[in-house]
Parts: structure tokens; C-alpha cells; sequence
């Protein structure tokens, strides 16, 4: 499954906000738990990370700060801010809102072809 | 067959082709280059070898082109070129002392050197013989340290050194040796010819003591278009400061005046002359010059002054009136053909073809001289009648030495027109005759005040 253009950077950022708010990271290892959580679907051209992280500190929703790798590399790390976290709130209440939309649209298609009611069970 | 020096040598590459973008900072390389690193890392565990994992790593960062638009979009200031403390802004300089060190400590050094003779009771507040002295050595006071400013950065040798001292020393004996008594003409003439004097012996410094090579000249040139410009706005904003300094004292009841006029603008006018060289060195490869944007600007303009003005004395029959001030008038009126002339020069493409700004060049050039005839016709007259007086006759040298310019200047550029002759010879002309305005200067100083008895 590919995912589309415009989802992925919609996505983008609650996504990079939501994995900040585990705790400090930097651009390589955001990219990586994208990857992570899932399961390789969602694929970011790496470099276009940089351009939303400065975007997102501009704003005021991450500070940044310079430290080193565990191989004495500079390396630039990020974490939430207080108006991130917010942010983050506000955005994840929208998320849910499409997500439930979209659950029950599926799960109330007349013939049931594309609605996965086996695994809306599950949850 | 590869090897780590290979792989650093190929980062190395990647790294210089993305700091020529005017959008990516170097913090934004060094940050992409973290990323980039540790990709390739993660590749060489997972089982690739260094040409794979780069190739592979540098793909997945994206097309650079494509990433450094997306950078443009998200830093937008960044495509307005930043003159001061932006750290990517700062031109890479093969010059040895960090320069905006040296020019602070210079421009304070010569903001200092203006209040050394108070120690010895001198004061520009008190008119007369004070204010004389002031004026004759002002330069004297500045341009030595601009002059130490260029040694340095162009890293002038031992013996340049001694050649550069020489012209300020003379230039100090020149200034005071002479019993100019009070409001001497002489005098005067001193202090308006010797800063041009020494501003064209730091070219020796600014050219890292090879004076004769002609394109160091028109790059001198440049440079002091340029320079004027910026002492221009800083000036100006030294204005604002100034009449703001003294409106919010006034409101708390203090008079700040002698403040101001005693520290404040001395100082300031003497360290901006650094300041202002300091910038112009900085900036010359990152902002687009101004000098020749002006005049662009202005040739069309003036060109329509003069020919109106030619017009207009034609239509009425009225000859030029000979007053005191008159040759000085046209004297400056050269002088800004002259400018307009050689900053078209210095920033025209000396490849191109004749175009229309050319034409227009020339007429400027050949109305300015028409203008000029008919008033020397009128001045020769006068001198005639009246005899050489010290201020007559520099004005008449100096006429004379910008009209041989621009004669010649005309015919060089009237022979380019009809493609006879290649652009490159009015340059050269240009820059052959800088140091005639040398020696005129320097004359000017050395012989009028001998010459007229100091009067």
C-alpha cells in the first residue's frame, strides 16, 4: 500500500509532534520510528523532515539544541515544548474525529466489500 | 576497493555542493550531514558496502535541488543576502586576522586618535586657528589606519610597509610645516586636496603593494564607490542617532550638545571611515554592487540636464556669468560625469557589444564637455583680467585634468561605438590616469602654498 501525497504531509506533522512527545530525538532517529510504527507504509523522503522540524521550532513547538552522537558527531536534537504538547492535543482530538468518521463510514457500507468489521471487533 | 578516506572525500563533496545553497545554512549541512552519516551507518550493519550505502543513503535524503527549494520556502529571509552576523552569510575569507575584529579595533583606534591633540589643548569648539588645524589633518587622523586596515588584510610585505608610511609622513609635514595664517586659501586647499592625496596612497595598501596592475585599480575604484555609498547611510543613521540623543536630553532638562558635538560625532565619523571600508570588504561578493545601480539611475538624468541646459543657453544667447563660485560648479559637475563614466566602466561587461546605455554614455560624456567649454571660454577671461589667485588656478588644473580625461574618454568611446576599437582600451585609460589625479593632489599640498606666499 502506498500512501498518498497529500495524507503523508498532513500526517507529518501531529506525527513528528507525537514522537517528540516520548522524549527528545533527533531527525535520523524521528525518520526511523516513523518507519517503525508503520511498518515501512509510510515513507517520508528523509531531507523534507529538516525543512518541518525548523518550521516547527520556528513556531515554538520544539526547541532545539546541539549535542553529540554517541560517536562524538554534532548532532541536533529536538524536544516538545509546552505549546507543542497543545498542539499535539488539539491535533490528535482532530485525528480521531476523521478516524472515527471514516470507521463508521466503512463499517456502514451497504455491501460491506471494503469494511473490515472482523477487525474493528478486535479493538 | 573502497575506503574510508574515499567515502569522507565523497561526503566531503556532498557536503560543498549543498553549502553553495544560498537557503542551507552551514548548521543545516552539518545537521543533514549527522543524518546522512547515520543512515550510512545503519546501511553498513544491515550488510551494505560504503559505495551502496551512500548512494543509497543520499537518495533517500531526496534531490538536493528539491530539498534546498523546500528549505527557501521555510527560511524566506534567508534569500535576502545578510550583511552582519548571520553565520551563513559570512564569506568564506582566505585572509589571515579575523576582519571584523581588526576593523572594530581600527575604527576605535582612529575614533581615539581624533581627541589626542585635546591632551595638548586643541578643540575643535574654539574656532579659528584650532578648527584650521582640524581641517588640514582630518584625513591625517583616519586614513593611516585604513591604510593598516588593507596592509593587513592583504598581508602587504615589510617594505610595503615603509612605502606606505612614507606619503603619511610627508603628508604631516606638508599639513603644519607651513605658517598658515588664519582662513589661508592655501590653507584651505590643503585640507581639500590632501585626503585625496592620501585616499589614493591606500590604494598601494588595498592593492597589497601592486600598484601598477590596472585590474587592482578599477577594483579600487569599486571599492571607493562603494565605500562612499555605505559612509553615506551610516552617516545617516549617525544623524538619526544624533537628533534623537539630543530631543530625549533636552526632555529631562540636559544639555547633551557638547557631548555630541565634542565625542559623539568626531568619533563616530572617523570609525564609520573603517567601519564603512570593513563592509564593503565583506560584502563585496555576497550584495550586488551600488555604485553602478545609481548610475544607471542617474546617467539619463544628468545627460537631460546638460543638453536642456546647452539648449537653453542657446535659445537665450545668455553667456555663462562669471562668479566666485562658478568654476568650482563646473569643476564638480566633471567630477560627476567622471563618476558616472567610470562606474558605467567599472561594472559593464567589457565582452559586450556597443548597446544604447553606450550611446547614451557618450552623449552625457560629450555634453559635459560642450558645458564645460563654454564656461572656460568665460573663466579664461576672468583670469585674464583678474590674475591667478590660488583658488583660480587649482580649480583651473583640476578643470583641465578631468576635461583631458574625458576627451579622450569620448573619443575612446565614440571609436567602441563604431567598433573600432574594443571596450578593454577605455578601461585601461581609465585606471592609467588615477594617478594623475595623484600627483595633482600632492602638488596642489606641496607647491600652492610655496607658490602663493600661504595666503
Amino acid at each position: 500500500m502506498n500512501i498518498d501525497k497529500d495524507l503523508v504531509a498532513a500526517s507529518a506533522t501531529p506525527l513528528v509532534l507525537a514522537i517528540l512527545s516520548e522524549g527528545e530525538s533527533y531527525g535520523y532517529a524521528i525518520i526511523k520510528r516513523v518507519a517503525e510504527l508503520s511498518g515501512g507504509e509510510l515513507q517520508w523522503t528523509d531531507g523534507m523532515l529538516y525543512p518541518l522540524l525548523h518550521r516547527l521550532e520556528r513556531n515554538g513547538l520544539v526547541e532545539a539544541f546541539w549535542g553529540r552522537s554517541e560517536t562524538g558527531r554534532g548532532r541536533k536534537y529536538y524536544r516538545l515544548t509546552l505549546s507543542g504538547a497543545d498542539h499535539l492535543d488539539g491535533q490528535r482530538r482532530q485525528w480521531q474525529v476523521v478516524d472515527r468518521a471514516m470507521r463508521d463510514l466503512g463499517a456502514s457500507r451497504p455491501d460491506g466489500k471494503n469494511s473490515r468489521p472482523d477487525r474493528l471487533r478486535e479493538e | 576497493m573502497t575506503n574510508t578516506a574515499s567515502l569522507e572525500e565523497r561526503i566531503g563533496q556532498w557536503r560543498q555542493y549543498l553549502q553553495r545553497r544560498q537557503a542551507v545554512h552551514s548548521a543545516d549541512v552539518a545537521e543533514l550531514e549527522d543524518h546522512l552519516r547515520s543512515q550510512i551507518d545503519a546501511l553498513r550493519v544491515a550488510g551494505l558496502d560504503e559505495d551502496e550505502a551512500f548512494l543509497v543513503a543520499v537518495k533517500r535524503l531526496g534531490e538536493l535541488d528539491a530539498l534546498a527549494r523546500e528549505f527557501a520556502t521555510e527560511h524566506s529571509e534567508r534569500l535576502w543576502k545578510q550583511l552582519a552576523g548571520s553565520p551563513g552569510g559570512e564569506v568564506p575569507s582566505t585572509t589571515k586576522p579575523r576582519g571584523a575584529v581588526v576593523a572594530v579595533g581600527l575604527a576605535i583606534a582612529a575614533a581615539v586618535a581624533i581627541k589626542v591633540p585635546e591632551l595638548f589643548g586643541l578643540s575643535f569648539l574654539k574656532p579659528a586657528d584650532d578648527a584650521d588645524f582640524y581641517m588640514r589633518n582630518l584625513s591625517l587622523f583616519v586614513l593611516p589606519f585604513l591604510a593598516v586596515f588593507f596592509a593587513l588584510r592583504r598581508g602587504l610585505p615589510k617594505s610595503g610597509w615603509y612605502w606606505l608610511a612614507v606619503p603619511f609622513a610627508a603628508a604631516g609635514l606638508l599639513a603644519n610645516v607651513f605658517p598658515f595664517p588664519p582662513d589661508s586659501h592655501t590653507g584651505m586647499l590643503t585640507a581639500m586636496h590632501l585626503p585625496i592625496a592620501l585616499w589614493l596612497m591606500v590604494f598601494y595598501a588595498y592593492a597589497g603593494g601592486r600598484w601598477r596592475r590596472h585590474d587592482q585599480r578599477m577594483n579600487y575604484v569599486r571599492f571607493s564607490g562603494e565605500w562612499f555609498i555605505y559612509y553615506t547611510l551610516i552617516a545617516l543613521g549617525g544623524g538619526a542617532l544624533i537628533g534623537l540623543t539630543l530631543f530625549i536630553f533636552k526632555a529631562i532638562g540636559l544639555d547633551a550638545e557638547r557631548a555630541v558635538v565634542g565625542w559623539v560625532m568626531p568619533c563616530g565619523a572617523m570609525g564609520a571611515v573603517i567601519i564603512g571600508a570593513w563592509l564593503v570588504e565583506h560584502k563585496q561578493s555576497v550584495i550586488e554592487n551600488m555604485a553602478p545601480v545609481l548610475t544607471w539611475l542617474f546617467t539619463p538624468l544628468f545627460t537631460a540636464l546638460l543638453l536642456v541646459f546647452v539648449g537653453a543657453m542657446i535659445w537665450t544667447g545668455k553667456p555663462i556669468d562669471v562668479g566666485r563660485e562658478v568654476l568650482i560648479g563646473f569643476d564638480l559637475l566633471l567630477v560627476v560625469v567622471l563618476g558616472l563614466l567610470l562606474y558605467a566602466v567599472s561594472a559593464r561587461d567589457a565582452q559586450a557589444p556597443p548597446g544604447r546605455f553606450d550611446v547614451l554614455q557618450l552623449l552625457l560624456v560629450v555634453s559635459a564637455l560642450i558645458v564645460d567649454a563654454l564656461a572656460l571660454w568665460a573663466i579664461a577671461a576672468r583670469i585674464s583680467e583678474f590674475g591667478f589667485s590660488p583658488n583660480r588656478t587649482a580649480a583651473l588644473g583640476l578643470n583641465l585634468l578631468l576635461l583631458v580625461n574625458l576627451a579622450w574618454s569620448a573619443v575612446l568611446y565614440a571609436r567602441f561605438l563604431r567598433r573600432r576599437a574594443p571596450f578593454a582600451r577605455l578601461e585601461r585609460w581609465q585606471t592609467a590616469y588615477l594617478p594623475a589625479f595623484a600627483v595633482w593632489a600632492w602638488l596642489v599640498t606641496a607647491l600652492f602654498p610655496v607658490i602663493f606666499g600661504y595666503r
